[in-house]
């Protein structure tokens, strides 16, 4: 730990490794950036992407850039470090390593709604609102199923699950009503895939994440890392506990949310980037920072793996985050039995 | 009698289940008082009102005159500090990066660890003897040390008044000497008011300055220990038949429940 000090007895406390670790991951995701700007059908070295970001380059490189490959990039980004941040927050709510929104029925509850627009037939934009609408939707109704003179972290590991295993089954049945070429695009969504998304998709995730992001980090990071000790001793310590529960569980879902609405249901992000960043940073707490830092590598890096890794075969990026985060799971489930906390 | 906190005909409960009525306490400033009684008797239940962690749903505990539960969080937690029952350490986490939350009411955005802090996390861990232990990592640490670094926390947040649940339960009775001689040091020392719940009533006697005994959510009896442990006492408040004498260490009054054969008797 540093600590820097002003004469006037301003103090900031800064962990040199979180930092390290945070600032390697937001490197690294510019570093792949760049070499994903420049693949593709039409390839450009890593200095014509570099000249073409700055304002030069040709039209047609211009346009690659700015309108195809850009957009993809920021969202890929911006969805990876929503999902994350989303995850690293319920985690560390809910004091559970597994308390992640795509196992508690928040990912299930954003495509609930954007499967009934699927069905109904309605636009992109109609799809995005939906799946924001019942995404949020979703989190009322897991905190009031698992409200009980206050919501403790068990209870809502529990509830989530229900619901979530309840909407997959919602989620089955909708496919089943729609007519077969509008059940393909839905599948598609349901994975999760960044294909053709502009800055539609990207915009309103970035603002959030924007706003929201550095209100989470400054104002409720050290309020949170006291509350993973327990809800007393969180309280004696001064934190009003419920009323920040509440405001960081609706700041995750509404991330987790956007982060649907922009990508689809993105697997495992939201579970695996919080775990590494823990392991990097060998901090206790939430470690929201390198967490999302973190998070938009893995989905940058996971997109141009889907897009690249498999020669002329595209994947959709959920597909890779699914079987790396899958892999994770299992491996994570057996090193938690193996110390005895499962 | 000074009392900065009081609780004043306060009904106490969960849910629908009420545990106490009418419930009235003083906490003496600078006494070490104990609150004691049979299980379920409702004395944890008015520690965590005291505490602020249970409202009231009538009455209402004043700190310094204030509804309790008015008062801002983080002005409160600059007077009254709690060690609850259950904590958990998180993971990996290091003994003097533990003591250290306990500054948080003290800190700010802009005042994140002030040399203040430093000062004090090392005077908490200096006081409860856990000094050279400030690098371990507290699941590491025996079920004594770590209760020493759970107390070394609420002491760095520097509260006038300390709340105590159970803090020698789960250790052994070394342990529990221990962790009540420095109580008692802490208290004498320090000035500070301290309030705890304990389950044996030997123990309350020896170290408390002031006694609440509970039975049935209503305070039966309270005072100094040399008035409030008699035999009859205990009789009405544990129904335990005993004989109390003097403690041959402290001269504190001492229960020695009375032999099988006499029990049988007197029931």
């Amino acid at each position: 730990m540093i600590v820097l000090r002003t004469p006037g007895g301003l103090s900031l406390r800064l962990h040199p490794r979180a930092l390290t670790v945070g600032a390697t991951c937001a490197l690294l995701t510019v570093a792949v950036g760049v070499v994903a700007l420049g693949s593709g059908d039409y390839p450009m070295s890593a200095a014509d992407v570099l000249r073409t970001l700055t304002g030069g380059g040709t039209p047609a490189e211009a346009f690659i850039v700015h309108e195809l490959r850009l957009p993809r990039l920021a969202t890929a980004a911006a969805v990876g470090a929503a999902l994350a941040l989303a995850g690293a927050v319920f985690q560390s709510l809910v004091r559970n390593p597994l308390g992640s929104p795509d196992l508690l029925g928040f990912t299930q509850g954003a495509a609930t709604g954007a499967l009934v627009v699927v069905v109904l037939g309605g636009t992109t934009a109609m799809l995005s609102g939906a799946a924001v609408a019942s995404g949020l939707a979703t989190g009322v109704l897991v905190y009031a199923l698992a409200w009980r003179r206050g919501v403790h972290g068990y209870r809502l590991v529990l509830v989530g699950i229900g619901v979530a295993a309840i909407l997959t089954g919602v989620n089955g049945w909708l496919l089943t009503r729609a007519p077969l070429m509008d059940a393909a695009r839905a599948v598609l969504w349901l994975t999760g895939s960044l294909d053709g998304r502009g800055w539609a998709h990207a915009v309103p995730v970035l603002v959030t994440l924007a706003v929201l992001g550095p209100l989470v980090l400054a104002g409720a990071g050290p309020a949170l890392r006291l509350m993973e000790m327990g809800d007393d001793a969180a309280n004696a310590l001064g934190v009003r506990v419920e009323r920040l529960r509440l405001a960081l569980l609706a700041t995750a879902v509404l991330l987790v949310a956007l982060a649907a609405a922009a990508a689809g249901p993105v697997n495992f992000v939201a579970l695996t980037a919080p775990h590494l960043a823990r392991r990097l940073t060998r901090a206790p707490g939430p470690n929201l920072l390198p967490s999302a830092a973190l998070g938009a590598l893995l989905l940058v890096v996971a997109d141009q793996v889907a897009q690249r890794a498999f020669g002329g075969h595209q994947l959709p990026v959920g597909v890779v985050t699914g079987v790396l985060g899958g892999g994770y799971l299992i491996w994570l489930l057996a090193s938690e039995r193996r110390a005895g906390r499962l | 009698m000074q009392s900065r906190l009081r609780g004043t005909a306060m009904t106490l409960g969960y849910d629908r289940r009420t545990i106490a009525r009418e419930l009235t306490v003083d906490v003496p400033d600078q006494s070490f008082t104990v609150i004691i009684g049979p299980n379920a008797c409702g004395k944890s239940t008015l520690l965590r009102a005291l505490s602020r962690l249970l409202k009231p749903s009538a009455g209402a505990v004043l700190l310094d005159g204030e509804n309790i539960q008015r008062r801002p969080a983080r002005a409160v937690a600059k007077t009254l500090g709690l060690l609850p029952q259950s904590s958990v350490a998180p993971d990996g986490i290091g003994v003097a990066e533990l003591v250290a939350r306990g500054r948080y009411p003290h800190q700010g955005l802009l005042r994140q660890w002030s040399r203040e802090d430093e000062r004090v996390v090392a005077e908490s861990m200096a006081a409860t003897g856990v000094a050279d232990l400030a690098d371990r990592p507290v699941d590491e640490l025996s079920g004594g040390q770590r209760q020493r670094v759970w107390l070394a926390m609420a002491l760095a947040q520097q509260t006038p008044l300390l709340l105590l649940d159970e803090p020698t339960t789960y250790l052994d009775i070394a342990h529990q000497i221990e962790i009540l001689d420095l109580c008692a040091r802490l208290h004498e020392e320090q000035g500070r008011t301290l309030v705890a719940v304990l389950h044996d009533l030997n123990h309350a006697a020896r170290y408390a300055t002031h006694l609440i005994a509970m039975r049935d959510g209503r305070v039966v009896a309270a005072g100094p220990p040399r008035s409030v442990v008699t035999a009859a006492l205990v009789e009405e408040v544990f129904g335990l038949p005993c004989r109390v004498i003097d403690d041959p260490e402290t001269g504190t009054p001492l229960v020695v429940p009375a032999a099988r054969r006499r029990a049988e008797v007197a029931s």
